[in-house]
């Protein structure tokens, strides 16, 4: 079953990108950028290295925050609001996950990795806890490695198996959008699928945004793809019909064929 | 081709010894005062070690009896300073980590710490005597002085601190703020207990200077003689530093033991707090988490 057939029917707008401008000083790394992104839909990212995926990541979870040379313009609207007008940024951060493409194990207990999301959202409850944290480490397909060593050390954990309590981690604050930026990259082609699957299940609750280097995951995954080239939108379509040949653009073709990159 | 070795490898080999055999001779060199020190003081100060010498007020001009309410001044001195050092220090460092933005202001604040490490510490003593003795009118007592002691430490703790939380990665930082945590919960929960142990480090180092310092004491709440013991922190009274001082160049007919012996009995307490902070460190250290 190709991800196309299993596309949305009726599609409802999750979050708009408007006329995003961003620069690192004078260095403009994504210019002007328009993007919509569907409730429940798996939206893949591609594109060479230093095209702007990873950037505009951090704008849509407002990460630009926390690096003061960033200048970010335009408008990124979650649900009809622009995110821009929340006062409390981790607001939006709680409604974003995100995982990033380095593993990053906490330097807590596996336990408080999970858990701290909730805590810090101020959950005091044990229960509810402990309850959060075996159903994201049971989506991250964390849990039967690590369910005799909660209190170790998250920073003892193998990079893959890091990768998967980051999952979990993003998943323990009931993100509406969930970014995936090369979640891959440390991971064994074994769990990567397995991972995948626990992903097109997820689809189901919300929406995903996956960045990848990764050609196949995105045919195998996405519904739709967008294509970045040099901090613009080259083009976005399904994925189909972008990995079929059927693209607008040469270039989306060439990249995908591996001619450039 | 076998393992043999080249003629160049060989003399590469023959260099790589010879200059680990230096640095290792310089290193010791640098042991060497230390344990001169030590010997020198413990050989001539040891026959005055008496618990009546330690438990005992001075007597006679100080040529007799004891350097008691020396010590106990001392620890007031550095007990308070620390008090007083120790947060602000922390707090400093952290709102110039953590939150400051990299503008003109912090970096007049950053100028003025590095510049305050350089002052000397007679400066102090004379700022001391200005601001805390003086326009704050706490009279010359062991809360002018330790004000002072603290004003000097200021810089050290803010630096250790500094480099305390510059060693977290910002990944941790960055991985606590994608789950939505606030600046200061990521601080609290991830960052500052991870920094204990190199906030401890200035702690040690602070610890010393201020046991130690005599100028800064000088005109601030240390006195010459006064043989009876503080009651309050507006009292002045007696530190280990001054008394050594006073009885090795200004009193005459002290015996040399009792010179020694104080200088012995300093450094001996300040090798006792630090040999527990480093005990509290290395503790830390051994939970390290990464």
């Amino acid at each position: 079953m190709s991800p196309a057939t299993t596309f949305p029917v009726k599609l409802k707008e999750k979050i708009r990108i408007e006329r995003l401008r961003v620069s690192y000083g004078d260095n403009q790394v994504i210019k002007g950028l328009d993007l919509t992104v569907y409730k429940n839909e798996i939206l893949a990212i591609i594109g060479p290295a230093q095209s702007g995926k990873s950037t505009l990541l951090k704008c849509i979870n407002r990460m630009s925050d926390f690096i003061p040379e960033l200048k970010v313009e335009g408008d990124i609207i979650l649900d009809g609001k622009s995110i821009f007008d929340v006062k409390d940024s981790t607001i939006i951060r709680r409604r974003i996950g995100m995982v990033s493409p380095l593993p990053v194990g906490l330097p807590l207990s596996i336990r408080d990795n999970v858990t701290f999301a909730p805590r810090v959202a101020g959950c005091k409850n044990k229960l509810i806890q402990e309850e959060i944290m075996e159903d994201c480490l049971r989506k991250a397909a964390l849990w039967d490695e690590v369910k005799d060593r909660l209190d170790a050390l998250a920073t003892k954990l193998s990079g893959g198996q890091q990768q998967r309590l980051t999952i979990a981690r993003a998943l323990s604050h009931f993100p509406e959008v969930l970014c995936l930026d090369e979640f891959s990259i440390a991971i064994d082609p074994v769990t990567t699928m397995r991972i995948e699957e626990v992903l097109k299940k997820l689809k189901d609750e919300l929406t995903i945004i996956l960045v990848t280097n990764v050609n196949h995951q995105a045919r195998r995954l996405a519904n739709r793809t967008a294509m970045m080239l040099e901090g613009e939108l080259l083009e976005v379509g399904e994925t189909e019909k972008l990995f079929s040949g059927h693209g607008d653009h040469d270039k989306t073709r060439e990249y995908i064929e591996g001619l450039f990159g | 081709m076998g393992f043999e070795l080249l003629p160049l490898t060989k003399q590469k080999l023959k260099m790589e010894k010879w200059i680990v055999r230096s640095l290792f001779l310089v290193t010791t060199f640098l042991f060497i005062p230390v344990f001169l020190i030590f010997a020198v003081l413990f050989i001539k100060g040891a026959p005055a070690l008496t618990l009546n010498f330690i438990f005992s007020n001075p007597l006679q001009g100080m040529t007799a009896g004891g350097i008691f309410p020396a010590i106990v001044g001392t620890f007031w001195l550095v007990f308070l300073s620390l008090l007083f050092s120790c947060p602000l220090g922390v707090v400093a460092a952290i709102y110039l980590n953590e939150y400051a933005r990299d503008n003109l202001f912090t970096r007049i604040i950053n100028l003025a710490i590095i510049n305050l490490a350089g002052v000397p510490s007679i400066v102090y003593s004379l700022f001391g005597l200005g601001a805390f003795v003086l326009f704050f009118n706490l009279g010359t007592s062991i809360l002018s002085a330790s004000l002072t002691l603290a004003v000097m430490n200021l810089p050290i703790i803010i630096t250790s601190t500094r480099e305390a939380l510059l060693a977290i990665p910002r990944s941790f930082r960055e991985a606590c703020w994608n789950v939505g945590a606030s600046r200061w919960q990521t601080l609290w929960y991830v960052v500052l207990p991870n920094a204990i142990p190199g906030i401890l480090t200035g702690v040690i180092f602070s610890v010393g200077r201020a046991a130690g310092e005599t100028a800064a004491i000088l005109f601030t709440g240390v006195a010459f003689y006064l043989p009876f013991l503080p009651e309050s922190v507006f009292d002045q009274s007696m530190a280990l530093s001054m008394h050594l001082y006073t009885i090795s160049t200004q009193v005459v007919g002290v015996p040399e033991s009792f010179t020694y012996g104080t200088a012995l009995v300093l450094i001996l307490l300040v090798l006792l707090v630090n040999t527990a902070s480093i005990l509290i460190r290395s503790y830390f250290r051994s939970h390290r988490k990464w």
